[in-house]
């Protein structure tokens, strides 16, 4: 059922960051429980891009919430640098499909907020507001509030947010999801590009395999609910990859096949179960 | 790897962001001339609700109950010209101003401390409740016997009334901040106060408006009552000795002095929230235009 391999192995990144040690985690609901995850093992190296592919539902974000510290699992525990998670992870960087940006702030508002919670002065705050504002392209729209702004900006607007605090790991929740292609194709190079420059460490949900394949060292393929572990993929593409010419790229069309094999009879099943 | 390598156009954004912007002033526009009509209307309505007052008055009605709009603008004008309305009208607002700050500050305070702390909320819940309940015109008498009659009195009778008003909407408010944007805040490593007033505050202000709303009617309530109790000055008392002299245009003139009044403070209550929340505004323009 649950196909285990050591952690980045086959990678030449760092030593264990974050580890998954046996967690499940249910959800009490006024006339049931759900369960949400079930025994998930999963050890994640540090500079390690590892996505996480599933059906909806099958707890994905919930992994990502306790990487978090936003939940405890109910059985188990997560490890980050070797210590046990508990409370707010402030090593981790969250981003959703939700933008989360404050309202009552304007672009530069919302992109220094984290700037000021560092404490940074007025002056170097400017500069690297401006910085990461050339970097996701929002130049002229700096005193724009998130309610002016088109979905895709509001998500460049969140990733310039989470990389101006610069965590050192980040939680990334389908935040992609809503944009059109050549934007979202844009956002991934440039995500990538940042994660291999500063080494990051990046827990990746989505649904689309197309974008697992593209941006993973290793892939963690999800069963419907109660999520498990059915199978952890390492990507067969170098780490310095490029994105524009995968279409032509043999391993990447042959991975993305098994995985929409591996993928395809869980979504049967999903569907049969809510009907 | 530049945006022009995968051929894409940043420009797809700004087009977007324009033509809401184009949509938004093309629904300016249609606000502007129907807020025209609707003011040609109103005008019309209340000349015409006039012109009706004073024909009837002295015809069909006795003066004495119903007075006439001529004689009740004499009077205004008369005070007007004496100065003594400006007294009044300034000794009212005093009260009322002073109450509407003290009693929001204390409602604000209080109402975000027990929203952020839901064990004292839930502790003081039955004991705020019941104070609610009460009718604040009761503790009136009680006022007068612990701070006597003078302005003071009025002024710790409205903040009275306007401080559960602003913090019963305050602790709503906090109480329905976004769990999400504060765990993103504390996950950037922001400390309670950080989020108090990054997040909580923000967020909540559109509740503690919609208290201050409420409570600028009441401020002039509070005040006036006051007055009505016990007082030789302030509109309210005006209006008492407009009454015992039977002078009917007198108490309409104190009347329409009290409207102009709660107009002014509507409009100070509006512009304040205009200025604390532009985003609120441009939302509204917003969702009008789509």
């Amino acid at each position: 059922m649950v196909s285990l391999q050591p952690a980045g192995s086959a990678h030449d990144t760092g030593h264990e960051l974050i580890r998954f040690e046996n967690v499940s985690k249910s959800f009490e609901l006024s006339d049931r429980t759900v369960r949400a995850v079930e025994n998930v093992n999963l050890s994640v190296a540090k500079g390690e891009f590892v996505v996480l592919v599933g059906p909806s539902g099958c707890g994905k974000s919930t992994l990502l919430n306790m990487a978090a510290g936003l939940f405890h699992p109910t059985n188990g525990e997560v490890y980050y640098a070797g210590k046990r998670v508990d409370g707010y992870n402030l090593k981790t960087g969250y981003m959703t499909q939700n933008d989360h940006l404050l309202p009552w702030r304007d672009v530069v508002g919302n992109i220094s907020t984290p700037l000021e919670i560092r404490g940074l002065a007025k002056g170097a705050r400017e500069a690297r507001v401006e910085q990461l504002i050339d970097l996701v392209g929002l130049q002229g729209f700096e005193r724009s509030y998130p309610s002016q702004l088109s979905g895709g900006m509001r998500k460049r607007t969140a990733l310039a947010r989470l990389l101006a605090y610069d965590p050192e790991t980040l939680l990334l929740d389908e935040p992609f999801a809503a944009l059109d292609a050549q934007l979202r194709l844009n956002m991934q190079i440039e995500l990538l590009r940042i994660s291999r420059s500063l080494n990051k460490t990046i827990l990746f949900v989505t649904h689309d395999l197309d974008e697992a394949v593209a941006l993973s060292d290793r892939s963690v393929v999800f069963s419907p609910r109660p999520g498990h572990i059915r199978h952890i993929a390492d990507t067969p593409l170098p780490r310095d990859r490029n994105l524009t010419a995968l279409r032509h790229d043999p391993l990447y069309t042959k991975m993305t096949a098994e995985l929409w094999d591996l993928i395809m009879p869980t979504l049967n099943e999903t569907r049969g179960e809510a009907s | 790897m530049s945006n022009a390598d995968i051929g894409y156009v940043p420009a797809s954004d700004e087009m977007v962001a324009q033509d809401r912007k184009r949509r938004m002033d093309k629904a300016r526009r249609a606000r502007i001339r129907e807020r025209i009509k609707l003011n040609v209307i109103r005008v019309l309505m209340v000349g015409g609700f006039f012109a009706l007052w004073e024909i009837v008055s002295g015809r069909l009605i006795a003066p004495f109950f119903i007075s006439a709009p001529s004689a009740i603008f004499r009077r205004l004008g008369g005070w007007i010209w004496s100065g003594d309305i400006f007294y009044h009208m300034g000794i009212t607002a005093t009260e009322a101003c002073a109450g509407l700050l003290l009693g929001s500050i204390f409602g604000i305070v209080v109402g975000t401390i027990l929203g952020r702390r839901p064990f004292l909320a839930k502790l003081l819940d039955p004991i705020i409740t019941t104070f609610y309940s009460l009718p604040k015109v009761a503790l009136a008498p009680l006022f007068i016997l612990w701070i006597g009659i003078g302005i003071d009195m009025k002024i710790t009778f409205t903040a009275t009334i306007v401080f559960f008003l602003v913090f019963l909407n305050t602790y709503t408010g906090v109480r329905n901040v976004s769990r999400e944007l504060i765990s993103i805040l504390y996950l950037m490593g922001a400390n309670e106060m950080q989020v108090l007033r990054r997040v909580v505050l923000p967020s909540a202000i559109t509740w503690v408006f919609a208290g201050l709303r409420i409570s600028v009617p009441y401020s002039l309530i509070g005040a006036i009552v006051g007055e009505l109790m016990a007082s030789n000055k302030g509109l309210g008392a005006l209006l008492v000795r407009a009454q015992g002299e039977f002078d009917t245009a007198g108490v309409f003139a104190a009347l329409v002095a009290i409207m102009a009044l709660a107009v002014v403070f509507n409009t100070a209550v509006r512009v304040l929230e205009r200025r604390l929340m532009p985003w609120k505004s441009l939302e509204q323009g917003h969702e009008s235009a789509v």
